[in-house]
């Protein structure tokens, strides 16, 4: 296995009085897409959000290449090369298309080089580039989101659930954007529960149920053991499809 | 706002135009309707850093009646020692009488908004209840104060000689100071849309009004951006509690309390956090206030949340709400 990226250890975090990460070990190696996989609930958001500093850890490091950022503000851990996809998409509506693209540069104006690479996969946010962001599609927008994420070259990027309502055409392009990202050798957590859109481009599969990690191999390995699909994701036969 | 939805601005001329035949003789007319903008500017002037302070902090500042009447305060202690150039008879003497005493009125009220957010409202972010209960009592306490270093009687706030009186066209008469409410009005509101909406300071704000947490995501310390305008805040609403104590030419302590509710009117009907929504309601609130208190004075604070309900039905989130996450 590469060497990690990412390390979580023993990972507690409360949302008010709810306990919901109970103790989250797994390391995201560098270079490689780890997919985390599990049932609603079991706390694969709060495992983002966390590692974001969106919630503070109560307990537990979260390490990343080699340094403790668990309780960093938010802002910091952004600056440290981590970029976040939100299963909201966190666009802003009012802004245009340019106007959030220029936000996410944090190196200044984007690279006209990266835009049109960007624009390769995702060519409405060229079309739309002058307008608010508040009149684009439900995919458009999570475009827009993968768009801002990747507008610089990132260390690190976390994408929760990028396919939730979203088209097959767009989760086309977003297979061949990633896979691209792949190439670049850039490490990516991916919260997933379209599993045949993770299986297309996990390296890792990383499974967690009721806060804790249950599971974890090769997204191979997962994908040719149906029984464990079953056991933990359940996942049936017709889901495969 | 939401670019080219240009109805709510035809409230303004609707709300015109209704007006006439209900007034009657064209001159009171346009008499009423310059008062009303040159009111509707200074109230623009208050509420602007207030309606960007909930919008990007979700903070309900009551106390923002303090800075109104603090920067009121400061200004007219800056205009005593200068009695002479406000009695010249001399534009360019009187104009610059008045601007140093609003320099200092805004730089005055920009710092007592820095430590009030640092000290009030630190403390109580994400807390509604909390927020009100200790703005307010934030309000209170400054009013005191000001009675402790000024005393409590009203004092008289004149306006230097050269914009005393008014301008005569036809049968219409200005007054002049209404004409400079006016432009020092335009120029905050063009300030304001050219930092928001032409700098990467203002991409934020705007950024930050609809989704704190995502700015923060990008790597931007929202935390310095919400002290950045609270202190702003403060100042335009010194600037504009000096512009309307020159209006009414008096001032007590509880100038700010007295404003305020039509200052909340105004940020509501214009949509939390937008600054062009907050620039129409001013307007249309000036307009109400000005022709309800021509025609029935007994109801013209009634008529405007009469115009609050009838918009809110419209759109209820006001007439350019905000995106939020």
């Amino acid at each position: 296995m590469a060497e990690a990226l990412l390390t979580l250890e023993g990972v507690h975090t409360y949302i008010g009085q709810y306990h919901i990460l109970q103790g989250v070990d797994f390391t995201v190696p560098r270079g490689t897409m780890t997919v985390l996989l599990g049932r609603n609930g079991a706390g694969k958001t709060t495992t983002l959000r966390t590692i974001m500093g969106l919630w503070k850890p109560s307990r537990g490091k979260v390490i990343f290449d080699g340094a403790e950022i668990g309780g960093r503000a938010t802002p910091d851990i952004a600056l440290a090369g981590i970029a976040y996809v939100p299963e909201s998409m966190g666009v802003f509506a009012d802004l245009t298309v340019r106007e959030n693209m220029v936000l996410a540069a944090q190196k200044g104006a984007p690279d006209a080089a990266r835009l049109e690479w960007i624009f390769g996969f995702f060519p409405a946010l060229k079309r739309f580039w002058t307008h608010p962001a508040g009149v684009l599609s439900g995919g458009q927008k999570q475009m827009l989101s993968i768009a801002r994420a990747v507008v610089e070259p990132r260390r690190l990027i976390l994408i929760d659930e990028p396919t939730k309502g979203i088209a097959p055409a767009i989760i086309e392009n977003m297979i061949r954007a990633f896979t691209e990202l792949k190439r670049d050798e850039t490490t990516i957590l991916l919260v997933e529960q379209n599993f045949r859109f993770a299986q297309a481009l996990g390296d890792w599969a990383v499974v967690m149920d009721d806060g804790r990690i249950v599971h974890r191999e090769t997204m191979a390995e997962l994908s040719a053991d149906t029984a464990t699909q079953t056991r933990l994701l359940g996942l049936s036969l017709e889901t495969h499809g | 706002m939401v670019r080219s939805d240009y109805l709510p601005l035809l409230l303004v001329p609707a709300l015109a135009f209704l007006a006439l035949p209900l007034i009657g003789n064209p001159t009171t007319w346009v008499t009423l309707t310059i008062a009303a903008l040159a009111m509707g500017m200074m109230i623009f002037v208050i509420s602007s850093g207030l309606t960007l302070v909930f919008g990007l902090m979700d903070v309900l500042n009551f106390g923002h009646g303090a800075f109104i009447a603090i920067g009121a305060y400061l200004a007219m202690t800056t205009l005593l020692p200068m009695a002479g150039w406000m009695q010249a008879d001399s534009l360019t003497l009187n104009l610059a009488a008045l601007g140093l005493a609003m320099l200092v009125a805004m730089a005055g009220t920009g710092l007592l908004g820095w430590a009030f957010e640092r000290v009030i409202i630190m403390p109580v972010y994400g807390q509604h209840l909390k927020q009100i209960l200790i703005t307010t009592g934030g309000l209170i306490v400054a009013e005191q104060l000001i009675h402790v270093f000024w005393g409590g009687d009203q004092k008289p706030m004149a306006l230097p000689t050269a914009l005393r009186g008014a301008i005569t066209i036809g049968d219409v008469a200005i007054e002049k100071f209404r004409l400079l409410a006016v432009a020092i009005g335009l120029v905050v509101f063009f300030a304001m849309s050219l930092i928001l909406n032409r700098t990467k300071l203002g991409l934020l704000i705007r950024a930050g009004v609809e989704n704190g947490e995502m700015v923060e995501a990008l790597g931007y310390r929202i935390r310095r951006l919400f002290v950045a305008v609270f202190v702003a805040g403060s100042a335009l609403a010194g600037l504009g509690g000096t512009m309307w104590a020159l209006y009414r030419e008096t001032l007590t302590a509880g100038i700010g309390s007295e404003v305020i509710v039509l200052v909340f009117i105004v940020i509501i009907i214009g949509g939390l956090g937008s600054v062009g929504g907050c620039f129409l309601g001013a307007i249309l609130v000036a307009q109400m206030a000005n022709y309800t208190g021509y025609l029935a004075p007994k109801v013209a604070l009634a008529s405007n949340i009469l115009l609050m309900v009838i918009i809110l039905m419209w759109r209820p989130q006001g007439l350019y709400p905000v995106a939020k996450r």
